[in-house]
This record gives structure tokens, sequence and C-alpha cells, in this order.
């Protein structure tokens, strides 16, 4: 993370040194931009803070330890990387935690959308009650849909397992995604669909050929939300996993009895994978914009 | 006609899935912590109330330290997220957008894992103490870990991030040109905060406490890997009870009167607000 930091020092430096030659008699500039310095060192030193620990997940993935307990640095090594595959638990724990976000992301993008359009489209009886409930299953805690899950798949016999887990992940994310895709169909401009349809388009031809796309970065936003709140969920997956272990879940049962070097290599490879992907992310709606 | 049945369709499947799958159990939930039984011979309803006054009575002291939690860390994360929201909004610059990248950057990496980092960072030999202790400057028996301040610093690391967002939302949105006319009028740069960017920045710090103090008085990961047995949270008696128990009815209860505490709490507060803002703003 240290790559945005360098550029960024100097530059700031250097602007502030011209205004400051520009305005020399102005009693109250000095003061404000020390103010603005401050606050500048500050916003970097709370990211720092919010970083520290990902810094130390992938030092320590480098770590030469010997025992369980990877807390003191022993020395640099690249011999974990090696030895990836040890815990085969692990291994399908990362596989189902993918598993389960794309099958999730899927299932929770679609109805997602759909619920957006139709909030962001339509004036319709029902329309207060869908918000209400909406805002019931972002505000909920995530303990109690989970606890009142579990109450309900006990008592039916139902056995919990990877199914229940994608189940609970679609309902703690699909208003997310249904929020998302709202903002983008309320901004869109409605003439360019009526033009469509001046020019003999069908509702049919209409939605794929205009509609769809200008909504599709807020669908993609959206997806991308459904599938990180997915992959990093805990307390929910607890509740409604049964015998299937996620990545979060191995590494909380892995706490008492040491957490090995492999959990800080995958932890920085789903990281790394993120990274990339919300740079593309960023890069590209920028410039659609 | 046809028009007419198209927003119910397209309503339809997500839906019957927030009804089947949040409502239904929800209900479901209230109905079982009214009942008795154990998990060998089935639970059967019996109206039995006083599942909830056994459980506040047995439980008081955690429900309490789990509000006194969630307050604490979220007047923390007020505190040390308006500055920095505040200088990525105004100061920000053509950098704005990267600096919000920074602030979700962490996401990536599960908060399992970035919790157990902090008990790593944080463990008495660990690499900030050891060093420390080595030289002197703390004594041999200080620790964190298994503290109040680890348990509260871990809940505010953790939703810095959703504190942020709204109140750099809210910043954003105010106009500059208010900001300069109010100078124009002779209020010095205190005064111009103080009376037209802070007001106006109000419902993105609102909308922060609603994504912060809930899921915090509800966590127990925090409680549970930072803390030590004088920390533990309501979330925790909750999870052993349905986890490690099976004591459904107690568990219930016990989750009934946190949602509804909580629920009650946003309700008003989002009356106060309009639902439709609260959820834009949850939705950035």
């Amino acid at each position: 993370m240290s790559g945005p930091v360098s550029p960024a020092l100097p530059t700031r430096a250097a602007a502030g040194e011209a205004t400051e030659q520009a305005t020399p008699g102005a009693p109250r500039r000095p003061r404000a931009r020390w103010g603005d310095r401050l606050l500048f060192g500050y916003t970097w030193l709370i990211l720092l803070w919010l970083f520290a620990p990902i810094l130390v997940m992938i030092a320590f993935g480098f770590n030469d330890t010997r025992s369980k307990s990877n807390v003191t640095w022993q020395g640099f090594t690249l011999k974990w990387w090696g030895r990836l595959g040890e815990y085969p638990d692990l291994t399908t724990a990362v596989l189902n935690s993918i598993g389960i976000g794309l099958l999730a992301t899927l299932i929770t993008t679609v109805l997602g959308t759909l619920l957006g359009i139709a909030l962001g489209r339509y004036r319709f009886r029902g329309q207060g009650p869908t918000n209400l409930i909406m805002f019931a299953a972002i505000s909920s805690p995530e303990l109690v849909m989970g606890a009142s899950l579990l109450s309900l798949f006990v008592s039916l016999g139902v056995q919990t397992g990877y199914a229940t887990i994608v189940l609970a992940h679609v309902l703690f994310s699909v208003s997310f995604v249904a929020v998302t895709v709202r903002a983008r169909v309320v901004g869109m401009d409605g003439s360019i669909e009526e033009a469509a349809r001046d020019l003999g388009a069908s509702t049919w031809v209409t939605f794929w050929r205009v509609t769809f796309p200008m909504i599709l970065p807020g669908v993609v936003s959206g997806a991308l939300l459904a599938f990180a709140l997915s992959i990093d969920d805990f307390v929910i997956t607890q509740f409604t996993s049964g015998a299937t272990i996620t990545f979060p879940l191995w590494i909380y049962g892995a706490v008492r009895i040491g957490v090995p070097p492999q959990v800080n290599i995958l932890g920085t490879l789903i990281f790394a994978v993120g990274v990339v992907i919300a740079v593309v992310n960023t890069v590209t709606s920028r410039r659609r914009v | 006609m046809r028009r007419k049945i198209v927003p119910y369709l397209l309503i339809l499947p997500g839906g019957l899935w927030l009804l089947i799958f949040l409502v239904v159990p929800l209900v479901y939930m209230a109905s079982v912590s009214t009942m008795t039984g154990d998990v060998v011979n089935g639970f059967l309803q019996t109206f039995h109330f006083a599942n909830y006054g056994q459980a506040l009575a047995a439980y008081k002291t955690q429900f309490l330290r789990s509000v006194g939690y969630g307050l604490a860390g979220t007047i923390l994360t007020i505190v040390l997220a308006y500055p920095m929201a505040y200088w990525i909004a105004f100061k920000g610059g053509a950098r704005k957008s990267t600096y919000l990248l920074l602030v979700l950057l962490p996401f990536f990496v599960s908060f399992v894992l970035r919790t157990v980092s902090w008990k790593f960072l944080l463990a008495d030999d660990g690499i900030l103490l050891g060093p420390l202790k080595d030289l002197g400057v703390l004594p041999q028996d200080f620790h964190i870990l298994a503290t109040t301040v680890a348990v509260i610093g871990g809940l505010t690391y953790n939703y810095l991030p959703f504190m942020v967002l709204p109140i750099y939302v809210a910043l954003e949105r105010v106009d500059p040109r208010v900001v300069e006319a109010s100078q124009d009028l002779y209020a010095t740069r205190a005064q111009s905060f103080a009376k037209i960017v802070f007001p106006l920045s109000l419902p993105g710090v609102f909308a922060g406490v609603l994504m912060t103090f809930v899921p915090m008085t509800s966590d127990y990961v925090n409680a549970s890997i930072l803390g030590g047995p004088a920390n533990t949270m309501i979330g925790n008696i909750i999870q052993t009870e349905y986890l490690v128990n099976n004591d459904y009815p107690a568990g219930a209860a016990l989750s009934f009167t946190l949602m509804a505490v909580m629920l009650i709490g946003i309700f008003v507060y989002a009356k106060a607000l309009g639902t439709e803002n609260v959820l834009e703003a949850a939705a950035r």
C-alpha cells in the first residue's frame, strides 16, 4: 500500500508552496492551510490504522515460524507458498466460500435488479411495504436473522448446509443490490426509452437494447457488493452452515489452536484479486462517465 | 391493465424471498421464544412468557454491556470518521475516489481474518507489545487483549468505514456556494462550519449511526477473539444458546428482545428522517 502514499506527499507539498508564494500578505490563509495539513496527515494516519492488520497478515504469510502460533517474526521464507494445500479442509473451505459467493451473487443480482427496476420505475400499491421489508432486511442484526432462520430450519427438520448458506446470503444482500439498481434507474433519462418506442421498438427490445445497458453499471456494482458481502460473511453463515465450512468459519475455528501461515497467504490472494477487481471497476466506471 | 401487473411481477421473486426467509422466521422465532422443552424430546408451545424474564434476569449484565460497547464504539467512530470524511469531501480534489477506494479496500480481507490479525498485533509478546516491553517502556505484565479497550477498539476498527462513507456522501452534497455566501456575510471559518456545514452533514451522521450501532451491539466476533471472560456480549450468549446448548427458546427470547429494542430505536429514528433517505445512504 506504500505505492499511492509516496507520490501523493510530494505533489501535495509542492502545491502548498506554490499557493503560499501567490498570496503573501493574507493573514487567514496560512492558518487554514495548517489545518488542512493536519487533516491530511490525520486521514493518512487513519488509513494506516485501517491497513495495519492487513499488512501484518501479508507479512506473516512469509514468516519462517516453526510452531503453529504465528505471532512472532522468525525470518523470511517462501516455503508456505509451496505447502498451500497442506490442510485439505482449509482448501475445501476456500472453495466453498467462492462457490457460495458466486451462486449467491447470481441469484441476488437477478432478484435485486428486478426489485430495483420495479421500485425505481413504477408507482404501485404495496411500494411502501416493499420498502419497509427491504429496510428491515438491511437494518436487522445479522445475528437475529441467523438465529430466526435456524429456529425455522430446526423445527422443519431442514438439514443446514451449503444450500441454506446460499439462501441466507441472498437474503441479506438482495436489498443492497435493489437499492443500488434503483438509484441508477431513478437517475435515468426516460426520454431515450420513449425515443426507442417512437422508432418502433417493442417493450422487450427497448428493455434489452436501451434500458438494460443504461442500468448495467448499477447492476455490476450491485453484483460486486453482493459477492463481497457473501465471501466476508461470518455471523449468518455460522448459524446456517451445519457441517459445511467456509473460509471465515475455518479461521474462527483455528483461532484457539493457532492460525497457520497458509491462512495468511490465502487471505493475501483473495485480497489481491479483490483489489484488482475494485481498481478495474473504478477505472472503467470513471471512463463511462 | 397489462402495465399494471408488471411491477408486481418484478417484485414477486425478491419480495417472496424476503417474506419467506426474513418475515416468516422472525414471526416463528417469536413463537419459539415462549416454548418449553428440550432438544431431545422436542419443544412445545406452552406460552411460557417466563422465558423472557429468566433470560433477561440471567443475562442483564451482558445486555447492558453490549449496549454500552455499541454506544462507545459508535461515538468513537463518529469522532474518528468525521475529520477524515471532511478532508476527503472538501480537500480530496481529483483523488476523492482513490481515497474512498482506500477506505473500502480492507473489506476484501474477511473481517474475521482482520480481527485475528489484530489479535496477533496486540498479543502480549507480539510485534507491538514485545519490543516495547523489552525496551522497558511498558511493564512486563502489561496487556491489551482480553480487556474492554481491545473489544471496543476492535468494534470501532471493523465498523469505521460504515461511518466514513455516509458522512462523506452528506458532506459531498453540501453546495460550496452556500459556504461562500456565509463567508461573504462575515462568518468566520468556525462559524460557517458550525452553522452551515455541520447541520447539513447530520443526515450522514444519522445514517452512519444506523449502519454501525446495531451491528456493533449485536457483534460477538470481536468479544470472542479480542476479549476475555469479562467482556462477554449478548451476541456470545445467543450464539452459545443456539449452537452449543441447543436451548432454542432461551436463545429466541434473547434474540427477540435484542431485535425489538434495536428495531424500535431504528424506526423512531428513521421516521424522523424518512426511510428512503436512510436506505439511499445505506447503499453507498
